[in-house]
């Protein structure tokens, strides 16, 4: 009997590949935040740190941030307080796992699996409401209050938009729509010629995905709950040291995560014209998720923040009827078609 | 029965009675600054919020007095000069000007033309500086760091200019009374021999002019052409003529609320009269008017600066003044358009070497007045947005 047959060691091994991958990636999409950011404001950026480009700043940094103290305010809700890194993070790989990364490499294809996803991407929010509600501080509060007011004006287009998705692609896993989408829409001569979903009619649907993962996400245009020129750092105010690391990682973290799920869902997943989706596959996903980590980066550093009150009524009066009417499109064209 | 105390609310505010039984909001205290990342310095405003909305704000001034008024008293007229700078440290040299114009005034002495050119074009030159500053910061406020970095560019050009003429960025202190600084080692400021102006400080602010007005025309598109932008600016902390004047807001702050007044029109003091601009101003008196009036006054300053090198005049730099620094006794005020608004010196002097009295008029501090007024009822957010579009500086309103 193999080691690998043990379904524990298996899963440890898959848990501390996540892991250590979604680490990794999470540190590569900050420099690149640095960078990034640092050549759209006419800077050189991080420079020194590792001789060459400043590649070992993000070491440097999450090295100066576990020396930190890790403070707890005297008027915390000390065990919420403590917990809430924890759930942030949690929640990011949750949505992980589920991401089919080849036709082979799949942790679990759960019929349910973009239902399940956004189910467990919305817990990123109720730690942002725990870190908001346990710190003690108003600056605090008014930031968990500001990102739980946001979740009710965006999940309802997010999943707005995902719907018309799966009406497209008839099911809910992951796989599955993967493989919708590389299905041939229409022949040339003797070539299928298959397209992902963005070009296939969701296009409408795929900008109000993205606009509603930046708010999930707690990314400009749509950071209120942390506005740092307003409240500090929102949730964030009172968090340091590793604690403050977490949710670091975790919003790093979930920008990989909601980037790849946007990828598998309007991009086409693993899938890329004349490339093996067995031995490519992985590389495809990523680099369509890392382009779209580069288009939040790039609203990032040039866009100012909306205020709390017209991202609802961007949410309700745009975005919710624009679904709906999405969905409505869409599902009369997969009948009549 | 006393008022509950923010220990009480927040108590009450959390116990499950509260939420369960009756949906209120409880009144918070929200203490912002003295210490926070939009108070430019140390100003504390002390709002009373409802979710939030602000119910009521109190600001807190003084946690930057520096006595400059009292200092004064015991300091000769040179020493003031080098005092003054660092009232409205981001355009120091536009503080000293109606200082020593009060000064001059007093003892009868009259600065020759080329002083007063030269005086003028680092008045406007520390203007751009001033509102190129607001224009990096007021975007940031909003949550857009990056015109910041486009801003401070081109500001470092005028500030490299200014440094290579006066040998310093933020506190030039380069007036004398009856001209400007005499060279290091020039002996009496009777001679001529005073720093003059190169012909590469000639060149280079015209090459930097260019750069700031193609600067102004990226902003523009940029920042204030911006959806988001406008969205947060446009109809948000409208100050109307007739209460601006009622609460003395001068400067940018009264034009955008389309008041003409522009002391560089109205007091008679360099020699702005020969020169050809606009009084910039603007209809609404919301944000984004505010911030508009400054990029175009940019501008103008611009225009102001390149008409005035090109009819630089020659002759000395500086009137004949005694070794020894004696002004009359006698009073006078003074006021300049400083970037910020009116700045006035009033100068009460007992004939000796030292004032017997100066009073400042600061800008920053009468457009402050007004806060109370403008932010009652706007949102947190606009708060901070309505705070950065009147630009202050924490040492223009404590002294």
């Amino acid at each position: 009997m193999s080691l690998l047959d043990n379904v524990w060691v298996v899963l440890a091994l898959k848990l501390g590949i996540a892991v250590v991958v979604v680490f990794a990636v999470a540190l590569v999409i900050m420099f690149a935040e640095l960078k990034v950011s640092a050549h759209m404001q006419h800077r050189v950026g991080p420079y020194f740190a590792g001789g060459r480009w400043g590649w070992a700043q993000v070491f440097a940094e999450a090295l100066k941030f576990l020396q930190k103290e890790d403070l707890t305010p005297r008027d915390a809700d000390r065990p919420v307080f403590r917990l809430a890194p924890m759930v942030s993070l949690l929640a990011t790989f949750a949505v992980i796992v589920i991401i089919p990364l080849s036709p082979k490499l799949v942790a679990v294809d759960l019929d349910l699996g973009i239902f399940y996803a956004l189910a467990a991407g919305s817990v990123s929010t109720i730690a942002i409401l725990m870190a908001g509600w346990s710190s003690g501080s108003k600056y605090s509060l008014i930031g968990g209050l500001r990102a739980g007011a946001q979740l009710i004006a965006y999940e309802l287009p997010l999943v707005l938009a995902v719907v018309g998705v799966v009406i497209q692609a008839g099911t809910m896993s992951m796989v599955g729509i993967t493989e919708a989408q590389a299905q041939p829409l229409f022949h040339l001569g003797s070539v299928g010629i298959s397209l992902p979903y963005v070009l296939a009619g969701q296009i409408v649907g795929f900008v109000i995905f993205m606009i509603a993962v930046l708010a999930e996400l707690v990314r400009i245009p749509f950071d209120m709950p942390i506005a740092e020129q307003e409240l500090v750092m929102g949730y964030l105010t009172e968090y340091s040291g590793i604690r403050f690391t977490m949710f670091l990682l975790g919003e790093y973290a979930g920008m990989l995560a909601m980037s790849a799920i946007a990828a598998v869902l309007f991009l086409g997943g693993y899938h890329f014209w004349g490339l093996n989706a067995d031995w490519f596959g992985p590389f495809v996903l990523l680099g369509k998720a890392l382009l779209l980590v580069f288009v939040m980066i790039w609203f990032r550093w040039t866009w100012p923040r909306l205020r709390e009150d017209q991202l609802q009524s961007l949410a309700w009066r745009w975005l919710v009827p624009l679904g709906l009417a999405n969905i409505a499109v869409t599902a009369v064209l997969k009948v009549v078609l | 029965m006393t008022a509950p105390t923010d220990r009480d609310l927040l108590a009450v505010h959390r116990s499950e009675a509260a939420v369960s039984v009756e949906l209120v909001t409880p009144e918070m205290t929200l203490n912002i600054g003295p210490q926070h990342p939009s108070t430019h310095g140390v100003l504390r405003l002390v709002a009373t919020i409802a979710g939030e909305r602000l119910e009521k704000v109190q600001p807190v001034m003084g946690y930057m007095h520096r006595g400059y008024e009292k200092l004064a008293e015991v300091r000769t007229y040179a020493q003031i000069n080098a005092l003054v700078n660092r009232i409205d440290w981001v355009s120091g040299f536009a503080n000293e000007v109606p200082f020593i114009l009060a000064a001059e005034r007093l003892m009868g002495v009259e600065a020759p033309e080329r002083a007063q050119y030269i005086r003028l074009i680092l008045t406007e030159m520390y203007r751009i500086s001033n509102h190129l500053i607001f224009l990096c910061s007021f975007p940031a406020e909003l949550g857009a760091p990056t015109p910041l970095m486009y801003a401070l560019r081109e500001r470092e050009r005028v500030l490299d200019l200014v440094e290579g003429v006066t040998g310093g960025r933020f506190h030039p202190n380069f007036n004398r009374i009856g001209g400007v600084k005499p060279a290091a080692g020039g002996g009496s400021t009777q001679r001529t021999r005073s720093q003059d102006l190169s012909q590469g400080f000639i060149d280079g602010t015209r090459r930097a002019m260019a750069a700031v007005r193609a600067v102004c025309d990226d902003l523009e598109g940029l920042v204030l052409g911006n959806e988001i932008v406008q969205q947060r600016t446009v109809g948000i902390g409208v100050l109307p003529a007739e209460t601006a004047i009622e609460y003395a807001v001068s400067g940018p702050n009264l034009r955008a609320s389309g008041v003409p007044f522009d002391l560089r029109r109205v007091e008679d003091y360099l020699p702005y009269d020969r020169f050809d601009f606009d009084v910039v101003t603007m209809p609404n008196g919301d944000n984004y008017d505010r911030c508009r009036v400054r990029l175009e006054e940019i501008r103008q300053s611009a225009r102001i600066i390149e008409q005035a090198l090109g009819s630089l005049p020659g002759g000395p730099l500086q009137a004949k003044v005694p070794r020894v620094i004696k002004v009359p006794r006698g009073e006078c005020y003074v006021r300049a358009e400083n970037p910020k608004g009116e700045m006035g010196y009033h100068i009460v002097s007992g004939g000796g070497r030292r004032p017997y009295r100066v009073k400042i008029r600061s800008a920053s501090f009468c457009n402050l007045a007004v806060l109370p007024w403008l932010l009652e009822g706007a949102l947190i957010p606009d708060v901070i947005a309505i705070l950065g579009s009147l630009d202050f500086v924490l040492g223009d309103v404590d002294r």
